[in-house]
């Protein structure tokens, strides 16, 4: 591996940090080949909404300026300091836009910054700037997005996943070495998936939603999106613990995540594959992955187990009730009344009613207004019980499937997405194809337990995703297996996954 | 304004009652007075710049996250307690959706199948004395609006050009106090009405957990009126009067509202189930908007909030710190004052009580502390435009002045002229009297020699008094007073006649 | 097939205040119906026995002391405002009701 200046954006975030502290390069250096890289590459991929290059310069100058000086202050910098990230734009940031991906938003500045953006920059991680995503984190491919369409870096006719394509296109195309992302069904796992890289959705409530534009409040969860197991656990300890302002948050010190990523060793770990989550809807090269990724993990002394979790049947049905009960409670405040765009009605009286309307109409696209009129309808008068209190209950039967589950086995096995990229607009017309793709990654959602996806190799020459779940609040398991199942690959391939995409063709500068 | 033309007249109200029952039901709405909001730490306070008394969380911006004010829930157990409910074990808060400018994020976090108090009473205290018992469905946590202004020629939504919101008042915390439907009220509906309501502001103004000031919307009442037919058990249709803040216009409202419903009624007209609108200048209700199918609330569970559980150790410890109830710290004063029915409601009404009560405990007796707070105190307040409490008078000056007169060293009209000067920050009534040497004239010398002019230049009422009609001393008090500037005591003038007379006092 | 009518739909986007025209009911309509038929089978396992979950970990009470935090100024809070006067959000006549 080089260490020249474009060489530098190829290296892992850890390698980053590591070479940072030792002084062989500045975060100015490191933050400056990044915004090169996005300038050469962005028009082609779309991953960024916004790129706050004299911001992260800044940032960067001031680490840089601390290590210079030496001392207590040096000392007490973050392992992280200095190491670029991009945030999605559905995180609200003091100082740059926050769109979360919608045409309602456009232009709004936030007076305050998410808790975990408040700790990026106290850790001084330059922020890079804001990245694509299905709007209000709604889709699972990008595509709905207001402002643009994100291209996957393995082959930029393709979906980059969804909602947070915008941060794993970055994250796999060396235009960032971390970012945040955020996941209600998947949205950070499943762009992990076929973009090659890592993403975790930690267990609900270990990770401050303060500042993450609320989609599902009883689902979404933010978590690190990377191209290693080990990075994506730096940033997860950095982002993670208890936060006042979210009375979900959970009290709970934050276990060196990057740790268990490193111990590798799998002997008597008993890994269990999910009866529910294979077979019918998944890619045959997507199953020969998953083949392959038990093998390994089976000859390196893992105990693989089959697992029963029948409710998981019902997981979809209940999360397309559930989510968009709570996203059309959640989306209501945009209304043109405090922020955000106002439109008023082409024709009649101006009354506040029909500027609501006619703002609404215009402000949100067509995913949005599905998902809200489909929530309307499961929280009306005389449906709650049938849909939203039954979807409630097919969570409880989740849980409980996860807690017999958990006892057979100490992490649970999956495909993280039943296909690899598709091309974009094959899914475009047909919401229940779409919906589809999160059929594996809803689950741990609904349950609040923590998964990871880490890359299982290539189908068609296109990444497959392998998804670990761990019991609640024991997030350090699926760094442990993440980590093992990433080490044993690369040590098969000889280079790690992340390493072999394709070059993206550069715009002409 | 055309259903004036429209709408049956009202029926007398004696006339209704002859026909119909009424059946009353309120819902109250308690602002507390906890320093943050609900939901988030922005101030709640009154009167301020609009806008500024807001963060992220009140305006409900992207992002943002609400969390529960314990105290406001702990106000919330107390209030529960003191209206005789059951505390929940476990409750949750709930989304009430419907999109409003005043409500930022288009719906109100409320409380819905699971308040945290329920099935409760208040014994209300009807002006004959009798006690007539509100049964109370629920009590529940939620928060408050902002603040609309309709810009226009009426200042009312009908022929607003535009409106201006403030959401300073967004957020703060409310208790919202549910009756069960009330029967058996008869023609004291109106009466029990003010009663209920006052009843509620005094629970919670002992608790402290409100100003409960009414003019400042701190308790606000939605008053529900149905009639029945004599003898019938289904109630009638019920029309909700909105936001009636005085204690007199609840009375009111309730009165018109059975008079209305009973002129439809009486016409073979069936009543519209609606909200109204309280006017304070006709003393009638206007109609509002009807109830429609388009009040789907779609209540769900607070997902951004968790459930609220009560264990009976912290019910217990919240019992403890209550207050004796206001109605029977009311019937325990008013026997150890022994004052008259009359008396006793005028204090009440006055708002006096807790100042009467400080005074006679700082030493001053029953009489002297109702007749300085009730009489001269009150009115220089009225003099002043203020109220008897906020004039700074303290229970010891009120016992100091007293003391004086007793003392015979001044009288009633000196110590009135020494409480104004106290007011105008002269010290300390004591003070005051040596400092303007206003101490009563009852020297042997002085005051006799002022006796002997007075009598000398009034014999015809001194042959009155020497021929036993005593009540005309009186007559020489004045000439005294005069000559001594005021400053003579009028038991020794009497004395000091009656002796130069020889006639046994 | 699905219960859902084009008038409960239109009723919906009245609820949610979203103004549609007539294709965009009609299109919303036939995708809905689909949407709704897919997730109808949770009701099939949704026993009367089984508890709700409405929060994926059973936290109760999560309070905060009564204590002032920051607050925006006026220009602050309305900084974002589509319009404003006198401090205040300015919004158009309100005419469906009080
Ligand atoms: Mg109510
Ligand atoms: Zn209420």
């Amino acid at each position: 591996m080089t260490t020249t200046l474009s060489g530098l954006i190829r290296l892992t975030a850890a390698q980053m940090a590591v070479k940072l502290r030792a002084g062989e390069i500045t975060s100015v250096e490191l933050t400056q080949a990044h915004l090169d890289r996005i300038a050469a590459v962005d028009s082609t991929l779309n991953a960024f909404l916004h790129v706050s290059a004299e911001e992260a310069l800044q940032t960067a100058a001031e680490v840089d300026a601390i290590r210079a000086a030496g001392g207590t202050d040096a000392e007490a910098l973050h392992r992280l300091a200095g190491v670029p990230i991009a945030v999605k734009d559905l995180i609200v940031t003091k100082g740059q836009p926050t769109t979360a991906g919608s045409k309602m938003l456009e232009g709004w500045m936030s007076p305050y910054d998410a808790t975990v953006v408040q700790k990026l920059r106290e850790a001084r991680l330059p922020i890079l700037g804001k990245t694509n995503l299905d709007e209000f984190a709604m889709g699972s491919s990008t595509e709905h997005s207001a402002f643009c369409v994100t291209r996957n870096p393995w082959d930029t006719s393709r979906i980059p996943g969804g909602s947070g394509g915008g941060s794993a296109a970055a994250v796999a195309a060396f235009e960032a070495p971390l970012a945040l992302g955020t996941d209600t069904g998947g949205s950070i796992r499943q762009p992990g998936a076929v973009t090659g890289t890592v993403g975790t959705k930690p267990t609900y409530g270990s990770v401050s939603r303060y500042g993450a534009i609320a989609m599902a409040s009883s689902l979404d969860q933010i978590g690190p999106v990377a191209r290693t197991v080990e990075d994506a656990a730096l940033l997860h300890e950095l982002i993670g613990g208890y936060d006042p302002k979210d009375s979900t948050s959970l009290h709970q010190e934050v276990p060196a995540f990057s740790t268990h990523a490193a111990a590798h060793d799998v002997t008597g770990l008993r890994i269990g594959v999910i009866k529910q989550l294979q077979g019918e809807g998944y890619q045959t090269g997507v199953l020969a992955r998953f083949q392959e990724s038990l093998e390994a993990l089976r000859a390196a002394g893992a105990q693989i187990v089959d697992v029963d979790c029948p409710s998981f049947d019902y997981a979809l049905g209940a999360y397309y009730l559930i989510m968009p009960s709570e996203a059309s409670s959640n989306l209501a405040r945009y209304d043109g009344v405090r922020y955000g765009s106002r439109v008023l009605p082409e024709e009649g009286p101006l009354t506040m009613e029909r500027v609501m309307g006619a703002t609404r109409a215009a402000g949100f696209g067509e995913e949005v207004k599905r998902r809200i009129i489909l929530g309307t309808y499961a929280l009306s008068a005389g449906y709650y019980d049938a849909y939203y209190g039954s979807a409630q209950k097919i969570r409880t039967l989740i849980q409980r499937d996860f807690d017999a589950a958990f006892e057979a086995a100490d992490v649970l096995i999956s495909p993280t997405a039943p296909t690899v990229a598709f091309p974009l607009g094959a899914k475009l017309d047909d919401p229940l194809a779409m919906y589809l793709n999160d059929v594996a990654t809803i689950p741990a959602n609904l349950a609040g337990v923590p998964g990871i996806s880490v890359p299982g190799g290539l189908s068609e020459g296109l990444p497959v995703g392998i998804q670990f779940l761990a019991p609640s609040k024991q997030d350090a398991r699926v760094y442990h297996a993440g980590g093992a199942l990433e080490k044993l690959l690369n040590d098969d391939s000889g280079v790690p996954l992340w390493a072999q995409v394709p070059e993206v063709e550069e715009a002409a500068q | 304004m055309t259903e004036t033309l429209t709408e049956p007249r009202p029926l007398s109200f004696e006339e209704a009652l002859q026909k119909y029952d009424p059946v009353l039901g309120f819902e109250v709405h308690v602002e507390l007075n906890t320093a943050t909001k609900m939901f988030s730490s922005a101030p709640n306070a009154f009167g301020d710049e609009p806008n500024t008394n807001v963060n992220e969380v009140c305006l409900g911006l992207p992002g943002t996250l609400p969390v529960v004010n314990g105290k406001a829930v702990e106000s919330a157990i107390k209030l529960g307690l003191a209206l005789n409910c059951s505390i929940a074990e476990y409750c949750r808060f709930a989304r009430k959706q419907y999109f409003y400018p005043d409500t930022p994020k288009n719906w109100q976090t409320s409380q819905y199948d699971e308040p945290i108090a329920f099935d409760g009473y208040v014994d209300v205290e009807l002006d004959d004395g009798e006690i007539f018992r509100v049964e109370i469905e629920r009590a529940h946590m939620e928060e408050d609006a902002g603040k609309l202004t309709h810009a226009g020629t009426s200042g009312r939504i009908q022929g607003a050009d535009y409106s201006l919101v403030d959401y300073n008042r967004s957020g703060v915390p409310l208790i919202e106090i549910v009756t069960k439907p009330i029967t058996g009220a008869g023609e004291r509906a109106p009466q029990i009405a003010r009663a209920y309501v006052s009843a509620v502001r005094d629970i919670v103004k002992a608790l402290d957990i409100s100003d409960a000031r009414m003019e400042r919307g701190n308790v606000r009442c939605d008053a529900n009126v149905s009639l029945m037919p004599k003898g019938a058990s289904a109630f009638g249709t019920r029309s909700e009067t909105k936001n009636v803040n005085s204690m007199r216009a609840v009375e009111h409202a309730v009165h018109f509202e059975i008079r209305r419903h009973a002129g439809i009624l009486e016409a073979g007209g069936s009543i519209v189930q609606e909200t109204r609108h309280w006017q304070e200048t006709s003393r009638t209700t206007t109609s509002g908007r009807p109830k429609s199918d388009a009040d789907d609330y779609r209540y769900f569970p607070e997902p951004d909030l968790v459930p609220v559980t009560t264990t009976a150790e912290w019910i217990e410890a919240l019992r403890a710190e209550l207050p004796e109830p206001p109605a029977e710290r009311r019937r325990r004063l008013r026997e150890a004052w022994a004052y008259s029915d009359a008396e006793f409601r005028d204090v009440v009404a006055a708002g006096l009580l807790d100042q009467i009560e400080e005074t006679v405990e700082s030493g001053a007796s029953a009489a002297a502390a109702r007749k300085w707070w009730m009489g001269e105190i009150s009115r220089l307040a009225n003099a002043r435009e203020t109220e008897p409490a906020a004039l700074g008078v303290e229970p010891a000056t009120i016992v100091e002045l007293n003391g004086l007169i007793d003392e015979g060293r001044i009288n009633d009209k000196i110590a009135r002229q020494v409480l104004e000067h106290h007011l105008d920050g002269e010290g300390g009534p004591a003070e005051i009297v040596q400092k303007r040497g206003l101490e009563v004239v009852s020297d042997g010398g002085a005051l006799t020699a002022a006796v002997e002019k007075a009598m000398a230049e009034n014999p015809d009422v001194v042959e009155k008094v020497a021929a036993g009609k005593l009540k005309a001393i009186g007559a020489l008090i004045g000439p005294v007073m005069k000559e001594t500037r005021g400053q003579a005591d009028a038991g020794k003038v009497r004395e000091i006649v009656l002796q130069k007379l020889g006639i046994q006092g | 097939m699905s219960e859902i009518s084009r008038a409960d739909v239109e009723h919906l986007a009245k609820l949610a205040h979203i103004s549609m025209t007539d294709a965009e009911l009609e299109k919303m309509t036939s995708e809905l119906g689909v949407i709704v038929d897919s997730v109808q089978k949770v009701q099939e396992a949704a026993g009367e026995d089984v508890p709700a979950t409405s929060h994926p970990l059973p936290l109760t009470n999560v309070f905060r002391e009564d204590r002032v935090g920051h607050v925006f100024t006026a220009a602050e809070s309305l900084s974002n405002a589509p319009d404003a006067v006198e401090s205040r959000f300015k919004v158009p006549a309100i005419l469906d009701e009080e």
